[in-house]
């Protein structure tokens, strides 16, 4: 059932998940099918999707479903299946906090703060951008600059169109899908700028967005100023040196009435946060066991709120585990705990889930800190001891790295810390 | 310099990006410059770069992603895409056309917007159901 009326919602669920987009949806389906015969979702926005329902472009699926698939038509096929699932779905219902007895809290405009009880919980709040604030940019404080995850959401669901001639800042996917978007709704783009010596968005995304439409990147280059009164006139940006320094002598002015900020995500985690969950300084989201579960009991969280994920499909993949444990632990069959802590090592900015079991087989997403050619994952003893090594062509901190890892692999280690690295190799062919 | 040489040198090398994986190789296609036939690919680590580079070189196809106004829907525009991919220059030009249409909610997903009557094979679908509000 899908609704925005509380009362239509039963007084206790064996599962409550807060969060409407893939992974709630996702973990929805999957406490169904593992034990959990009363499940709601819950998302403050006007219907379940999450951010998928205003990334219109292509790009989603092709793991999840074998198909490569619009953001909406992937939203519209998981919304699909948790009614077949027989799963209650509450839109424009704002979760405002979860107390130790697991008692959700919820706002809607039609019934004010109601109460519904649940067995576990599941934290699938997504991220939301960084702003303009986060990085600091010098200048006036004009209307027309905007994160372009809230231009997307303008654009594409409202039909506004945020100025005439815009300046992209950061070349994450997010700013060069903006890039094309806007180009293909007449506004002009002046140009994308890039703090890094690369870009971080997909290639696809540098030939189709920009390349296409003769946009020019600016790599180690960045916006040092916003100019304006009421409204954005321009910017000047500058190339930067090798320290990071922007070189003023080699500014200039861009005209431009509008400036998007495409400067990454972060997990949305205030609720949790009130919840006291455990954290980690490096994803910035909550540390999870391999079930997913949080630092208390009955409480599991996937998708962006754990840690920014590239593709959707992962998120799929994580939010089935997530829910999985969730009606296994409403059902009372939760596996065993974790006996191993992953420690991120060399060149490795964090993995999730933060612990393992020498029993189950795992997938660990990581993520590198800086891009290298051919290298090695390995896993170690905390001493250096080889426990596994395995080769990859290339890393890039822009693309999350997945690690399956089988009982058999750990079948010699039996300590409890294991770190992970990913080292340079001298190149010796494929 | 016989007509055989001439037409023999008169290639033109054109550089891509592939997209196919995150290395990013900076791919070369020199093509003739009458038939625009490639003549060698250089630069790719691994076949579908050299695929990639033929296919971008002779046929660049897009798949069109945009929106559509739409009257008394749950939001205010759809989002629509083409069915399969169309030619790349064409890209522009269908989107400019989609800007002027305006359709009403409840629209059926997958629900055929537009058809270009003067390009066989040019649909524009709903990628979504809109319920009315
Ligand atoms: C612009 C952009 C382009 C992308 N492009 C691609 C791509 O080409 N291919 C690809 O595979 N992936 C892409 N992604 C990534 C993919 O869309 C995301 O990884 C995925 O949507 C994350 O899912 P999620 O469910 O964790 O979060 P979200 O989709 O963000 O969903 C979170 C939901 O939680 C709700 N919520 C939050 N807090 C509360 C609360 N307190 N109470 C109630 N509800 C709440 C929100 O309203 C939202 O609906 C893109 C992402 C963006 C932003
Ligand atoms: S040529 Fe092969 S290795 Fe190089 S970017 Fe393309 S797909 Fe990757």
């Amino acid at each position: 059932m899908i609704t925005a009326a509380p009362r239509h919602l039963r007084a206790s669920y064996d599962v409550v998940i807060v969060g409407g987009g893939p992974a709630g949806l996702e973990a929805a389906v999957a406490a169904r099918d593992n034990g959990a015969a009363h499940v709601l979702v819950v998302d403050r926005d006007q219907e379940a999707g999450g951010i998928l329902l205003q990334c219109i472009h292509s790009g989603f699926g092709l793991h999840r479903f074998g198909e490569e698939l619009t953001g909406p038509e992937y939203a519209q096929r998981v919304v699909a299946s948790t009614l077949e699932h027989d799963i209650d779905v509450i839109a424009d219902a704002y979760v405002l906090d979860i107390d130790e007895r697991r008692r959700v809290k919820l706002m809607t405009t039609q019934a004010g703060v109601s109460l519904v009880e649940a067995r576990a919980v599941v934290l699938a709040m997504g991220a939301r951008e960084r702003t303009r604030a986060a990085i600091r940019i010098p200048g006036t404080r004009p209307a027309g600059i905007f994160t372009a995850g809230l231009a997307q959401r303008l654009v594409n669901l409202y039909g506004l169109l945020p100025g005439r001639r815009a300046v992209i800042l950061g070349s994450g996917d997010i700013g060069l899908i903006m890039a094309r978007r806007l180009t293909l709704e007449g506004i002009e783009v002046a140009g994308v700028f890039e703090i890094m010596p690369y870009a971080n968005g997909l290639n696809r995304n540098i030939v189709q967005c920009l390349h296409d439409f003769d946009i020019p990147l600016h790599l180690s280059t960045t916006v040092v100023e916003i100019r304006g009164q009421n409204r954005v006139e321009g910017v000047t940006v500058a190339p930067l040196d090798e320290t990071l320094q922007p070189r003023l002598d080699r500014a200039w002015d861009i005209p431009c009435d509008t400036l998007l900020v495409s400067i990454g995500l972060i997990p949305e985690n205030e609720l949790s946060q009130q919840m006291r969950l455990r954290f980690d300084s490096a994803t910035r989201g909550p540390v999870v066991s391999s079930a997913m579960e949080c630092s208390r009991d009955g409480i599991f969280a996937c998708g962006n709120v754990v840690h920014i994920h590239d593709l959707v499909d992962f998120v799929s993949a994580e939010a089935m585990v997530a829910g999985r444990s969730a009606g296994q632990y409403v059902a009372g069959t939760l596996p065993r705990p974790d006996n191993v802590q992953l420690q991120p090592g060399a060149n490795v900015a964090y993995c999730v889930p933060h612990t393992i079991s020498t029993e189950r087989e795992h997938t660990v997403y990581l993520r590198a800190r800086k891009p290298l050619d051919a290298c090695t994952l390995q896993l170690t003893e905390p001493d250096g001891t080889p426990v596994y090594a395995r080769k990859l062509r290339y890393v890039f901190p822009a693309e999350m790295v997945n690690l399956k890892l089988r009982p058999a692999i750990l079948q010699n280690f039996h300590g409890s810390i294991l770190r992970v690295n990913i080292v340079e190799r001298a190149t010796e062919g494929e | 310099m016989s007509v055989e040489e001439k037409h023999a040198t008169d290639l033109i090398t054109v550089g891509y990006l592939c997209i196919g994986c995150p290395l990013g190789c900076r791919l070369e296609v020199d093509a003739d410059t009458i038939t625009n036939a490639v003549v060698e690919v250089r630069g790719y680590s691994c076949r579908r770069g050299k695929d990639y580079a033929i296919q971008e070189h002779t046929a660049p196809m897009r798949l069109v992603t945009t929106t559509v106004a739409v009257d008394a829907g749950l939001w205010a525009r759809l989002p629509v895409r083409s069915r399969t991919p169309v030619p790349k220059d064409k890209v522009k030009a269908i989107c400019k056309h989609l800007r002027s249409i305006r359709v009403t909610a409840p629209v059926a997903s997958g629900a055929i917007i537009w058809v270009d009557d003067r390009e066989p094979g040019i649909e524009i679908v709903a990628s979504r159901a809109m319920p009315a509000r």
